[in-house]
């Protein structure tokens, strides 16, 4: 049985364009890019030094402004903790962030609570957008930070991030937004969204696993989250995780080359899905039904009295691996955050699915994975006594 | 994540439906938490004849439920009150310790059933089934 993969936004496979551009960096370019007195130390840094830029280009950033971390979580954590650390000796102890983030923001402001900063989470609607005029309105004098992030990981909501950091210049606050599901799969220019800020993380494109970038525009300075040696102009120690670096840059690069054909084929794959199962009966979608405001891989719904968990096992016993965000698949009793933000009921919030495509995906698979659902929704239906059809 | 036990029950599971006319009926859980199980028996002469279950939630959810039916089908009421959370683990061989819970809910839905049973033929069920934990998160299983 061959298996489909289809959550990519939990990961990709790294492509072999990508493998082999970083083979070099493990035994034969292996020096310490610090180490600049000896060749294989220098072939290191220059190596360092050519992804930096090319990482700049991609997103229209200098490359003094690119820094590179263990992950799109630590990018997070800095970004947010750091700014926080900072702007608190300014007497600015409050921080603006939306209800569907990411734990890694989530669990950053939640840290930061509990040493006496104030977090305002701001609501979302029904699918799940923030408003602009709400970042406007919750912004005060002692305001530090807002972190919005650039497209939602379970429901693809791609937030207007452009007015939010307008909204955040005009009233002169930083602005973060944590692009890990964007970046690679929409357009994601930084001079043009006006962020100050902006994390990403290489395993979302067809990139290796621990490896991210905070992007810092010139002139902001969070305080440092990793104390040590002189990597990154003294502002995240720890030699460079250089394979995975080469790594990071060659895979968004790809990405950013091909972003509108990818697009193109990552929608019409989603699209199948989308309009197979809008056509199911008893069925959410959730997320933006405007599909331009959609990310083009992603695919979310509810499927009435079919609980997430058994859905995915049954999914698994085809080959297909996918994710839910019922309470069963986190392994707590409430279901996902976001689907709770948007208004969802928990036991519709329970029968969620999400699909999302990546670049190894064909049209073959996604028909497969309508097939599929057509047999194992009403087969776990069938089991439940929420179910009276 | 699961055992093969599990996996057999979920993919097969025993005694799915509801039993028409049936002698007592329970149901455990919410679906707030996500999971709720409901069990219907048919009993004669204070033996378990026929159980059939139908469960709204997870794979353990649904092998517990089912491994469940099996271990009390053809056992006196007695026997079947017996029947603990730790039993129905084992006999799965093992369940994830976030999924301890639903083997907690099996063994309230086959309690449950029961109490209906009494409550029927007019018997107080408490001084023979004991008290019953309807509240997911109060159930003590940890998660």
């Amino acid at each position: 049985m061959a298996t489909i993969y289809v959550d990519n936004a939990a990961t990709t496979p790294v492509s072999r364009e990508v493998l082999e551009a970083m083979t070099p960096y493990f035994s034969e370019v292996y020096g310490n890019p610090s180490s600049i007195f000896y060749s294989v130390g220098e072939q290191a840094r220059q190596a360092l030094d050519a992804a930096r830029e090319r990482t700049a280009r991609a997103l229209n950033a200098e490359p003094g402004e690119i820094y590179f971390t263990s992950c799109g979580t630590e990018a997070d954590n800095w970004a947010v903790k750091g700014t926080a650390r900072r702007m608190a000796a300014q007497g600015k102890k409050h921080l603006i962030t939306s209800s569907i983030e990411h734990h890694a923001i989530l669990h950053s402001m939640a840290a930061l609570e509990r040493e006496g900063f104030e977090v305002t989470y701001l609501p979302v609607d029904a699918e799940g957008f923030v408003r602009p005029e709400d970042v406007d309105a919750a912004i005060r004098p002692d305001t530090a930070l807002v972190s919005i992030m650039m497209a939602n990981n379970e429901i693809g909501t791609i937030e207007p991030i452009a007015e939010i950091a307008e909204v955040c210049r005009r009233r002169g606050v930083l602005f973060h937004t944590d692009a890990v599901q964007a970046v690679g799969a929409i357009p994601v220019d930084v001079k043009a969204l006006g962020v100050d800020m902006l994390s990403l993380s290489a395993h979302k494109f067809n990139g290796p696993k621990g490896v991210g970038v905070l992007y810092i525009r010139r002139g902001v300075n969070p305080v440092n989250f990793m104390d040590g040696g002189a990597q990154e102009k003294r502002r995240r120690a720890g030699t460079e995780n250089l394979a995975g670096i080469v790594g990071l840059s060659t895979a968004l690069e790809i990405a950013v080359n091909g972003l509108a054909e990818k697009s193109k084929r990552l929608s019409e794959l989603r699209d199948i899905v989308l309009d197979h199962v809008a056509a199911m009966p008893k069925v959410k979608i959730n997320g933006p039904l405007d599909r331009s405001k959609r990310l083009p891989n992603n695919v979310n719904a509810s499927f009435e009295a079919a609980e997430g968990e058994s859905l995915l096992l049954m999914l698994d016993m085809k080959g297909i691996c996918a994710s839910s965000g019922s309470a069963c698949a986190s392994g707590s009793l409430d279901p996902s955050h976001v689907l709770l933000a948007i208004g969802l009921p928990h036991e519709i919030a329970h029968c969620s699915l999400r699909i999302s495509f990546g670049v190894q995906n064909t049209v073959e698979e996604a028909r497969a994975v309508c097939a599929a659902l057509d047999e194992v929704v009403p087969k776990v239906r069938e089991r439940s006594p929420l179910w009276n059809e | 994540m699961y055992s093969e036990k599990v996996m057999d029950h979920f993919a097969n599971p025993r005694n799915v439906g509801e039993i028409e006319n049936a002698d007592g009926v329970g149901e455990v859980g919410n679906p707030q938490c996500g999971d709720i199980m409901r069990m219907s028996l048919r009993i004669q002469n204070g033996v378990i004849e026929d159980v059939k279950f139908r469960t709204f939630g997870c794979g353990a959810a649904i092998a517990t439920s089912s491994i469940a039916t099996e271990m009390i089908k053809g056992k006196s009421i007695e026997d079947a009150l017996k029947l603990t959370n730790k039993a129905v683990v084992e006999a799965l061989d093992g369940l994830p310790p976030v999924k301890v819970h639903c083997s907690v809910l099996a063994e309230q839905a086959v309690k449950a059933a029961i109490s209906d049973y009494y409550r029927r033929q007019g018997v107080d069920p408490e001084p023979i089934v004991g008290k019953l934990e309807e509240d997911c998160h109060a159930c003590g299983c940890g998660v």
